[in-house]
């Protein structure tokens, strides 16, 4: 049921999508380790106000395609806009949540500095952390619910809250696209609702949503569109068109396990 | 001697010295910070080396030139441009070859440095140029130093650290989380350059007063001395420079105050001692904060089992644990409990229980995921969800004398 009403929302998001002004377009993206080529000639697009999913088996390329398309690693081919102007002009518009797994943990830092991170575009090399900027770090982690843990040391938070920080950093940009590296993986419950409440609440708000996302059992209630990744593009779209069966067998193979399909539309 | 040393009284040359090494200390151990929270602390040693073959090389061509071939500001200027290329080498080595960094550090490290030598030696055997004492630039040596050479360590030292404030939310970044650097459009391998330039400025800086071989200390002990008392990066940055600059100070006044006493190596000796202290008795982080929380630890455990054990009506085994209980009035030498100890153990058995029953709520994950055997439950959850709970419990436990 929920599926239908996706389905319908996801037409209206969709007219106003051309390629041309979409928050992300990828042109022929290629990316290789050496001489092999983990991402082969993807092309994606995300229409505003979308929330997409990028899944994919193990070793798909899909973090590399993210990272890829942000410029973080040089992709040996491709071309990507972001609204419609190359990515180096309109960095300031995209918020990046990295792995967390991709962070040294120990590193002396509070979480409230690490949200503060988030404004360095506006704090410069020089000008001094004023009360409003720590007003707004101290806004952006009670969004995520995690405004009392302002003055820890980030080694002391759980893998969950630490997710949320790096989430509160994101928002602390003020962005309109965001990209997130599983956000959810290894997190708990609390924290998987916490930040899904947030990402919904950026779509509502116009923003768009770009997620790497492990998790099949969740794509239908959490987004609107998927992108299946295995090497090269396997499906792109709505959830109810391409979220089916058969791209899923396409793209995972054998290792579709039969407990990940339930719940998952069959191919019509 | 000393104290007249540590309040400036002894004389004109100790004073630039002790002021000199002060300010080298300070910009020593802020830029340090940098390199520290980037972990490349090591690609300074091979900077630092690199160094000896430009001094060398900026003897012979200002005795070629005619000069005085032991100019400092020429000296220096030498070693920065050898300095730069070993550095370049560092890092063309580890981006584009498959040697990792400590490899092409060792390497660099160790050719420029034998290089460096090779010139020295030469140079003994030339005519001209007043070559003795350019050797005194690998270990330092404050004992000829000019008025001139005091400004210029201030000035290279000062421009350095300014340099390094203005750079430093990007170093920091950069250092925190690499790939979110990128993504914001800092150009990873600029920050890098710039952060390593600014520690080749420090050595350079530095080569007069510590030499080339211990200038490493400088950068590297006092950054890790001031981890150890906070977590927070500025305050990190600016405790290192503080230690570094305390370090150059009084290393600088006890070396003025005994004849036979190298100022460079005593400086190092003196940042050590403060690192050693900071080693054993920082409060969190310290060696003797950790093995105490250890032992606090490790009691609780064993009390709370104990208290568990004498609940269960078990008998105990360790005699650790008995010999707690009994110390804490909780049981009778032979592990028999008091009427405290049946109290308190009851107590710990509700909480096991009620917790056993926690983590069988499917709504109470989060609470749940706290259990560790230690945590009172009431820490935990409201005293609404404890009555809830407390429903699910069976008849109130006897406790077996």
């Amino acid at each position: 049921m929920t599926r239908i009403a996706l389905a319908s929302t996801n037409g209206q998001t969709m007219t106003g999508a051309a390629p041309e002004t979409a928050p992300m377009s990828i042109r022929g993206m290629t990316v290789s380790y050496g001489q092999k080529p983990v991402v082969f000639s993807v092309d994606a697009t995300f229409p505003e106000g979308s929330m997409t999913a990028i899944i994919g088996p193990n070793g798909a390329g899909k973090s590399t395609l993210l990272k890829a398309s942000l410029g973080i690693l040089r992709p040996l081919s491709g071309i990507v806009s972001v609204f419609g102007r190359p990515l180096n002009s309109q960095r300031h518009r995209i918020a990046y949540v990295p792995q967390r797994a991709s962070v040294d943990w120990d590193f002396p830092t509070t979480v409230l500095d690490v949200v503060l991170m988030g404004l360095s575009r506006e704090l410069g090399l020089l000008r001094l952390v004023r009360p409003r900027h720590r007003a707004r770090a101290l806004d952006c982690l009670s969004r995520v619910g995690m405004a009392e843990f302002a003055d820890r040391q980030i080694g002391q938070l759980s893998g969950g809250q630490q997710q949320r920080v790096f989430l509160a950093r994101a928002l602390a940009q003020g962005a309109d696209l965001y990209l997130l590296d599983e956000p959810f993986a290894g997190v708990d419950a609390a924290t998987e609702k916490a930040i899904i409440a947030v990402l919904k609440t950026l779509k509502a708000e116009g923003k768009t949503v770009v997620s790497v996302h492990h998790d099949l059992s969740t794509v239908t209630d959490y987004f609107d569109r998927v992108l299946i990744l295995n090497t090269s593009k396997i499906a792109e779209g709505p959830v109810a068109d391409a979220f089916t069966e058969t791209n899923l067998q396409a793209a995972y193979g054998g290792r579709l396990a039969t407990a990940q399909v339930a719940g998952i539309p069959v191919a019509g | 001697m000393l104290w007249q040393a540590l309040t400036l009284q002894l004389g004109y040359n100790a004073t630039l010295v002790a002021i000199g090494a002060t300010l080298l200390g300070f910009a020593a151990g802020v830029t340090g910070t940098f390199l520290f929270l980037r972990r490349r602390s090591l690609v300074s040693d091979a900077i630092s080396h690199a160094t000896l073959p430009g001094v060398g090389l900026a003897f012979i061509v200002m005795v070629a030139l005619g000069g005085d071939g032991r100019n400092l500001a020429g000296l220096l200027a030498g070693s920065a441009v050898t300095a730069a290329l070993g550095l370049l080498a560092v890092q063309w080595l580890t981006r584009r070859t498959r040697l990792a960094e400590d490899s092409a550090i060792g390497a660099v490290l160790s050719v420029f440095f034998g290089f460096g030598v090779v010139l020295l030696t030469v140079i003994q055997t030339m005519e001209s140029g007043r070559q003795a004492g350019l050797d005194s630039l690998l270990l330092g040596s404050t004992a000829g130093m000019l008025r001139s050479d005091a400004l210029l360590i201030a000035a290279g030292g000062a421009l350095t650290l300014i340099l390094t404030l203005i750079l430093r939310r990007p170093m920091i970044m950069v250092a925190f989380d690499e790939d979110y650097a990128a993504a914001r459009g800092l150009n990873i391998r600029q920050v890098d350059l710039a952060t390593m330039g600014l520690v080749m400025a420090v050595t350079v800086v530095g080569l007069k007063v510590v030499g080339l071989i211990l200038i490493v200390a400088l950068l590297i002990i006092p950054p890790v001395t001031a981890r150890f008392w906070t977590d927070r990066t500025e305050r990190v940055w600016l405790l290192s420079g503080l230690i570094g600059g305390a370090s150059g100070f009084v290393g600088a006044a006890i070396s003025a105050s005994a004849p036979a006493l190298p100022t460079g190596p005593i400086i190092v000796l003196t940042g050590f001692t403060v690192f050693a202290l900071s080693l054993f008795l920082a409060p969190n982080r310290g060696v003797l904060a950790a093995v105490l929380r250890h032992i606090a630890f490790q009691r609780r455990v064993h009390l709370r089992q104990g208290l568990l054990a004498l609940a269960h009506g078990q008998p105990i085994y360790e005699r650790y644990t008995v010999r707690l209980l009994h110390r804490a009035g909780l049981s009778r030498p032979d592990g028999v409990a008091t009427e405290a100890g049946r109290a308190r153990a009851a107590k710990a058995l509700l909480d096991e229980k009620r917790w056993e029953i926690l983590r069988a709520m499917p709504d109470h994950e989060a609470a749940a995921a706290l259990y560790d055997g230690m945590r009172p439950i009431e820490t935990v959850v409201t005293r609404d969800q404890l009555a809830e709970i407390d429903t699910h419990l069976a008849a109130p436990q006897e406790v077996p004398a």
